[in-house]
């Protein structure tokens, strides 16, 4: 059974078609890459899948169970993560800080024990530092730890974001363009740490990504939109050499 | 003649100080690693446990005594175990630079027939995975952090922890077979091969036993001494000579705690955690750590800055007297426990230095302004100086005497001499057993147990050693003196009002300075005195700015040999650029260029008169010219009784 089943997914804003009739699969501990031109509707798809959005038709089903009718904060729960193209974290909060918030979902001590900060609450708080700095470790941040993220540089606020959602402990794992406005070598730093999470902690992952470089490299399948419609799907090869794909992302062939 | 080894009673071998260690204080902490944000500590009976369970794990893969074990990567306590353990297996640990580039790892490995080697993680192991064909010795290849190596698949590519569980099957079978080993290593074996990169041609790799290492571990510590106590950073390259003697040699023979950082970023934070009484690190450190406090106080609130700019200079006058051996008053004594309290205490523990009692720095020359603000906040920095054929270190400052041109005096055991061509030579117990196969290089560098250094230099009157430069930068006058531009140069430099030098003398009767004025530094000082100027030729050409550098002039030739002073000096009408190709675009003076283009220049520096007039063009980067016409003045020295060389 996959982890995630997309059924004919049918999206649209007013009279705009964000996604029409969309379908497919993720496989279990898999890597799978979204591409496709501007506005082919890759970002409404992951917000289809984290519950942002929900779609006109069609259904997901997570794990087996259909979430369409679920909220993102009940996905969540179940173990969907994200991140976000434009950063999403609290600027004035350090790092640490912030990674800890990433915890809450596991959280279960009150407010009022964790105030007082004893017993259960004391090794509940242990716990969860340590997961935290095990992921800290992981994307190699130990400098930064201590850091306010507002401090940083973008390069760096990208690495503490998906941090921040590998300390959901995710099962599914959902990045849009992890890679954006990055150098060339920050961009080999990320697709290792994407590449290592993907094989160490075996987590699934579905990311939107332009670097054609980046997707054919580190993907294990990949899925093509245009204009909200899915015209490919398969392994990286298969999907570079399908007319289709070089169609949508090259013009049509004259001749 | 007594042997200083003789005071490790028999435990003359790093396995060996190992198990004398565990023995001795099992659960004192040996090492500390930073990892998850905690300091996790190992003791000497987890350290023991580790080498040992490697050690035989290496025997049970193979490894045979005399077998090289080549290790690569950060400073981690695996780094260590690997070392000690391939030197128990009956072997010697080869040390690579973790920024080695593939060729440099290959040809090191190769070189030294290593059968084993120990890379930290991913980076590494890629490294030695691309050359593993053209690398066929090599039999195993282990690994020390797993992360991305999940799905390598090579026969020959293990983890530590697997090399330590066929360890302790081995023990199993074989009960005793550890004490065998340790006990048969023996004081004059191989015990690391350090390899030295040349500047020109492949590095070389010089044999040092445990009689050298350790001889000068133990004779250092007579006159820098480490206590059981102590706390020490690791956080230089392992390859490296220098750390060598720190976390292995000196940390095994008097028992200090070694601290590890979290990663090559957070050193300086993790400095501060630990709080280390020994450190030991080369001139960019101590330079990077004034300039950062320099800056920070700029930024900080006016109360603090007030509380610098009162204090400091009350250390640093106390500093001044103390490097001049001059008693200190009793009223400006009394105010420098004030400034302890006001000041230095609170900066000392920003840079984590509160408990620091032996801080040396070695390599390079380290200007007079870093160790004065170092030892205004009582931070006691000495220069040492050795090579790594000597184990590291030959020559070391006395607490009580540190002077800035020199490098101390020889440590006990070790003798320095100067050849007749003005190298300096030095013995002693600690000088290498020679280059791994390359007899040629060996004879070359040593000869009737005296090493050569190829540096030259001499013993001052009180007996302190100065280095001028290496023998093959170093030039001669007329009448055979010998002296060093750069050695000068960089002295003149020391100034702040001195951007650029020059010094001039090769075949000529004596030495001058061709010199460039710091435009910020000297035109703030103009203002100050209420001088007023229009541009750089201009405020070159002031007698008042003359008078100003004629005294730093003087201070650096009050250090030199009065043969080899400057005698005379001009201040230049432009600053040498690398557009001009004058410099290098590292700053270095092309000075054969500069020689030929500042040819009338030279003459007058060598003539009777006291100016020269200028007419010249100078050309800019976006290709206008403009025409500069001045006169130069030649500046005369009075002739310094100086020092006898």
């Amino acid at each position: 059974m996959p982890l995630l089943r997309v059924n004919n997914l049918i999206l649209h804003f007013r009279g705009v078609t964000a996604l029409s009739d969309v379908s497919f699969e993720v496989r279990r501990g898999s890597l799978h890459a979204v591409i496709g031109p501007n506005g082919a509707g890759k970002t409404s798809l992951l917000n289809c899948i984290s519950g942002v959005y929900r779609p006109q038709r069609g259904s997901v089903h997570f794990d087996g169970a259909d979430v369409t009718k679920l909220s993102p904060a009940h996905r969540t729960k179940m173990g969907v993560a994200r991140t976000f193209q434009n950063i999403a974290l609290f600027r004035g909060m350090t790092v640490l800080d912030n990674l800890l918030i990433g915890r809450h979902v596991h959280q279960h001590e009150g407010v009022l024990s964790g105030g007082i900060y004893y017993g259960k609450a004391r090794a509940e708080e242990i716990a969860h530092r340590e997961v935290v700095e095990d992921i800290i470790d992981f994307l190699e941040i130990q400098h930064i730890r201590k850091k306010v993220v507002g401090t940083l540089a973008y390069g760096l606020q990208k690495r503490v974001e998906l941090a921040r959602a590998l300390a959901l402990e995710p099962r599914l794992l959902l990045l849009d363009e992890p890679m954006a406005g990055m150098n060339a070598e920050e961009k080999e730093d990320m697709a290792r740490f994407i590449l290592d999470i993907n094989e160490d902690r075996g987590t699934t992952m579905i990311m939107i990504e332009h670097d054609m470089g980046v997707v054919m490299d580190v993907s294990h399948r990949v899925t093509v939109l245009s204009f909200g419609e899915k015209i490919a799907d398969g392994t990286p090869e298969e999907v570079q050499g399908d007319p289709a794909v070089q169609e949508a992302y090259l013009g049509q062939v004259q001749g | 003649m007594a042997d200083i080894l003789d005071q490790l009673q028999g435990n003359d071998t790093f396995p060996k100080l190992l198990v004398r260690n565990a023995g001795l204080h099992p659960d004192k902490v040996a090492m500390r690693e930073k990892e998850f944000g905690i300091w996790q500590p190992f003791t000497w009976r987890e350290y023991h446990e580790h080498v040992r369970d490697f050690a035989m794990g290496l025997v049970a893969l193979g490894m045979q005594p005399g077998d090289k074990v080549a290790i690569i990567g950060d400073n981690r306590p695996e780094w260590v175990w690997a070392e000690v353990a391939a030197q128990a297996a009956g072997g010697a640990s080869v040390g690579l630079y973790q920024d080695s580039n593939l060729t440099e790892v290959a040809f090191v490995i190769d070189h030294c027939d290593a059968t084993f080697v120990v890379a930290e993680d991913q980076e590494q192991v890629d490294k030695i995975l691309d050359m593993l064909d053209k690398l066929p010795k090599v039999r195993a290849v282990v690994f020390t952090d797993p992360r991305g190596l999940r799905k390598y698949a090579h026969e020959k590519l293990l983890s530590f922890e697997a090399v330590e569980e066929k360890g302790r099957e081995f023990l199993e079978h074989r009960p005793g077979a550890w004490e065998e080993h340790v006990r048969n290593g023996k004081v004059s074996d191989v015990a690391i091969i350090s390899y030295t990169s040349g500047t020109t041609g492949f590095p070389k790799g010089a044999m040092l036993s445990f009689r050298n290492l350790l001889s000068m571990a133990l004779s250092l510590n007579q006159v820098d001494p480490k206590l059981p106590g102590d706390e020490f950073v690791s956080f230089l390259p392992l390859a490296w000579i220098g750390e060598q003697m720190m976390s292995l040699s000196s940390a095994l023979a008097v028992g200090f705690t070694v601290n590890f950082p979290e990663q090559p970023e957070t050193v300086m934070e993790n400095i501060r955690e630990i709080g280390p009484h020994v450190m030991f690190a080369p001139p960019r450190i101590w330079e990077n750590l004034t300039s950062t406090v320099q800056v920070k106080i700029m930024d900080t609130t006016p109360f603090k800055r007030f509380m610098y700019e009162r204090w400091m200079p009350v250390g640093r006058k106390v500093a001044d007297l103390r490097f001049q051996k001059k008693p200190i008053p009793a009223g400006l004594a009394f105010l420098h426990r004030l400034g302890h309290w006001a000041l230095f205490r609170a900066l000392k523990d920003r840079l984590g230095f509160t408990h620091l009692r032996s801080a040396s720095t070695g390599g390079a020359a380290l200007g007079p302004d870093v160790f004065r603000f170092f030892h205004a906040m009582d931070v006691p920095l000495k220069q040492i100086y050795g090579q790594t054929e000597i184990s590291g270190i030959s020559c070391i400052h006395r607490n009580d005497d540190i002077q800035f041109h020199t490098v101390g005096v020889p440590i006990p055991g070790t003798e320095v001499k100067i050849s007749e061509t003005g190298e300096i030579l030095s013995k002693s117990d600690a000088v290498f057993l020679g280059y791994y196969k390359n007899e040629e290089a060996t004879t070359a560098a040593v000869s009737d147990g005296w090493l050569r250094s190829g540096d030259a230099g001499y013993l001052a009157e009180d007996g302190q050693l100065v280095v001028i430069d290496r023998v093959k930068d170093v030039m001669q006058l007329a009448d055979g003196t010998q002296y060093s531009p750069q050695f000068i140069e960089n002295r003149l430099k020391f100034s702040p009002f001195v951007k650029e030098a020059v010094v001039v003398g090769k075949g000529r009767p004596y030495l001058t300075a061709m010199l460039n004025i710091d435009m910020g530094v000297v035109g703030k000082w103009a203002e100050k005195n209420k001088i007023s100027y229009t541009t750089y030729t201009d405020l070159s050409a002031k007698p008042e700015v003359y008078d100003l550098v004629q005294r730093e002039v003087d201070l650096v030739n009050e250090t030199l040999p009065s043969a080899a002073s400057i005698r005379k000096f001009v201040l230049l009408y432009k600053e040498l650029d690398a557009d001009d190709e004058e410099l290098t675009r590292t700053r270095k003076v092309r000075r054969g260029f500069v020689e030929e283009r500042y040819k009338v220049v030279i003459d007058a520096l060598y003539g009777d008169r006291g100016e020269v007039a200028i007419d010249t063009t100078i050309k800019f980067q976006d290709g206008k010219t403009t025409r500069i016409q001045t006169t130069l003045l030649v500046r005369r020295l009075r002739e310094s009784p100086g020092k006898a060389a």
